[in-house]
């Protein structure tokens, strides 16, 4: 007996053409919020002569992190800034700080939401599992045809890619905190809200951190990708290196992403240092 | 009238847990409703009543479903069924706004682990529970700084708690509970994590606190001797339920089952056992009376010593029979031979202490309630104790 194939495809199409005829105007609202805001950052940092630029990020290392990190700043960017890279690397951090910001926004109350309620968390895990084994080139095709080319598809999708990981160890920060450390809470009569506020995340702090810098470390994985859908920045250079096998060129540009990775990489986490310390 | 009365009081965990209830009520045991329906019984239909002021200690060892208990009382723990009046009323009925005013204002908590906030400084963990109830800044400040002073912690206000000792962070659990004046403290294990030395301290702190502030306190521990050694009534909790309710000196006594009577036969009774649960009856004599009469007396009795009082029975001396027989030859009187210096206790001092004094003493131990001479010990008497025989028969030995 024929068995007929299920239509996923179908209707996954079916669903895009109504969200994009139905909620047209609420795509056009988010389209332009995300693009002026990576837009305007990123003519923000272009603005600032770059070795002036360079100087405050290495101090904002040194005031977040130790002397170490901040000296990695100095060179990294110094040596960005002698490739040529600057502008698009620039681009690229934009791009990044708000899919970032955005999976933050949205992951932590997502994952506060987990914790407290069985329920929520056992349907969102499997949607999380499915946003992370998903090929990210799958989230590219809707997107597109909701914001269409730009920058927007691509934070888009970085976000849907990177905020799991917020989400998750959010959920697992507050689901940690021992539990007669809640019952004292309790014990002297918090509302729910004290208790979250003056309690579990004040405790899960370094864990949701450790989820941040998950976060920010995935959506920079997601700007070669991000590219291909005409997102601007140094993931664009690498991608056109790939195309045209300019194996330097695709290094140089891939070096700029690397050096932006291990500042965002240590300052979130030297971040959750000085909170433990503090 | 009772501040807290608990009835019928049970708590089953597991699903649909009503339906052990009736089991319960057809005399299942435990056991046998956990075997047929995978229901746990916790708490099991436990009732007592506790007067203002009084430190009632629910004992039990682990298992018993003391700490579960504790829990009802507060509703950290949903109760199955029963009711918890405190002052009169229903804690079980509350709605959950009305049950954070009774826990913000009557009802304080002290843990086994302390359960202090590590990211909040002592003073800052001292001043939560005012803190959450949205007193002043400067009030709960001031409020907190005395409570940790009573506590005897002034001055490490900005410590972090990881700083400080078992026995200081359980201080600090201990201020916490006190900073927003419950009338009620339930104190879960507070001392089992402490180490021996330490808990004796506490334990004496408490009772010295307590002589001050007066509060209810209900104490929970598996320890018998701090059970013994703090408790004004004692609960004896078995298997969900209360096996025995009574003061320390009736659980030893008057065991009311086999349970309680193996419970307790492992008590040391050195730090349970006071002076004036051994010592026996002091033969005395007045000083108007002559060495004939003293000599008479202690050949009569078969001891070599007499104790000398006044008429209010107030301790002068004491007099043996070698120095009365050479009075006699001498013609002096008992005044001239008495020998003040006279190896004495307070009747409140546990048998653990006595040993030295009963041990380097010539004469029986004299036990003075105030300069009055109460009883003596002798040291046949104390060793009986120790040896098990009950208090009791060790007074009429």
């Amino acid at each position: 007996m024929d068995i007929p194939k299920i239509p996923i495809a179908t209707w996954i199409e079916a669903l895009e053409s109504w969200m994009d005829t139905n909620a047209g105007p609420l795509f056009d609202g988010i389209k332009l919020v995300i693009g002026s805001t990576v837009n305007g950052l990123a003519d923000g940092f272009n603005f600032v002569p770059p070795l002036l630029l360079i100087l405050i990020f290495t101090a904002i290392s040194y005031l977040i992190g130790k002397y170490k990190i901040a000296i990695f700043t100095l060179l990294g960017l110094l040596l960005v800034l002698n490739l040529g890279y600057w502008e698009h690397t620039m681009e690229t951090l934009a791009l990044v700080l708000t899919a970032s910001f955005i999976a933050i926004v949205l992951g932590v109350p997502t994952g506060i939401l987990c914790a407290r309620n069985n329920g929520v968390q056992k349907i969102v895990t499997p949607i999380l599992d499915f946003m992370q084994t998903m090929p990210a080139f799958v989230y590219l095709l809707p997107t597109l045809a909701f914001f269409s080319l730009g920058v927007v598809p691509g934070v888009i999708a970085s976000v849907i890619f990177a905020i799991p990981p917020t989400i998750r160890l959010t959920n697992l920060g507050i689901r940690q905190v021992p539990k007669d450390l809640v019952e004292a809470a309790d014990a002297f009569g918090s509302t729910p809200m004290q208790k979250l506020i003056k309690l579990q995340l004040p405790i899960a702090v370094p864990t949701i951190m450790a989820g941040v810098n998950q976060t920010i470390m995935l959506s920079l994985s997601m700007v070669v990708i991000a590219s291909m859908i005409g997102a601007q920045g140094v993931g664009a250079d690498v991608y056109r290196a790939v195309t045209q096998t300019k194996t330097g060129i695709g290094f140089e540009a891939g070096l700029a992403v690397v050096v932006l990775a291990i500042i965002l990489d240590r300052l979130t986490q030297s971040l959750v240092k000085t909170k433990k310390k503090g | 009238m009772a501040i807290i009365e608990v009835k019928a009081l049970t708590k089953v965990f597991g699903n649909d847990p009503k339906r052990a209830l009736s089991l319960l009520d057809k005399g299942w045991t435990k056991e046998r409703i956990a075997k047929e329906t995978k229901l746990t019984v916790g708490v099991n239909r436990v009732s007592f009543a506790i007067e203002p002021g009084e430190i009632f200690v629910i004992m039990g060892l682990s298992g018993s479903g003391k700490s579960t208990l504790v829990r009802l009382l507060n509703r950290l723990i949903e109760p199955t069924s029963g009711q918890v009046l405190i002052n009169g009323r229903d804690i079980v009925r509350l709605s959950s706004e009305e049950l954070r005013q009774v826990r913000r204002s009557t009802i304080s908590m002290i843990f086994q682990k302390f359960a202090l906030f590590p990211h909040r400084s002592v003073l800052e963990n001292v001043e939560y529970g005012l803190e959450i109830q949205g007193v002043s800044k400067a009030e709960r400040r001031e409020k907190a700084k005395q409570t940790l002073e009573l506590v005897g912690l002034a001055g490490l206000e900005n410590s972090s708690p990881d700083e400080l000792s078992g026995g200081m962070q359980q201080r600090v659990g201990l201020a916490r509970g006190l900073a927003n004046d419950p009338d009620i403290l339930l104190m879960d294990e507070a001392f089992s994590a402490l180490d021996p030395l330490i808990r004796k301290d506490m334990q004496d702190e408490l009772l010295e606190l307590q002589a001050t502030m007066k509060k209810t306190i209900i104490f929970i521990t598996h320890d018998l001797d701090e059970a013994l050694r703090i408790g004004d009534r004692i609960a004896l909790m078995k298997d969900g339920a209360v096996v025995q309710i009574g003061t320390p000196e009736e659980i030893l006594t008057h065991p009311a089952n086999a349970y309680v009577e193996r419970f307790v036969e492992d008590v040391d009774l050195s730090k349970v056992l006071t002076a004036s649960n051994v010592m026996i009856r002091a033969e005395t004599i007045t000083l108007d009376r002559g060495p004939r009469v003293a000599l008479q007396l202690m050949s009569d009795r078969g001891i070599s010593n007499l104790y000398v009082v006044d008429k209010a029975r107030k301790l002068l001396g004491v007099v043996t029979a070698e120095d009365s027989a050479a009075a006699i030859k001498s013609g002096q009187g008992l005044a001239d031979i008495i020998v003040r210096e006279t190896p004495t206790v307070a009747p409140d001092v546990l048998l653990g202490e006595l040993f030295d004094v009963v041990s380097s003493a010539k004469i029986p131990v004299a036990v003075l309630d105030k300069d009055r001479l109460v009883g003596i010990i002798i040291r046949g008497s104390v060793l009986a104790a120790l040896s098990g025989t009950s208090s009791a028969k060790a007074g009429e030995a």
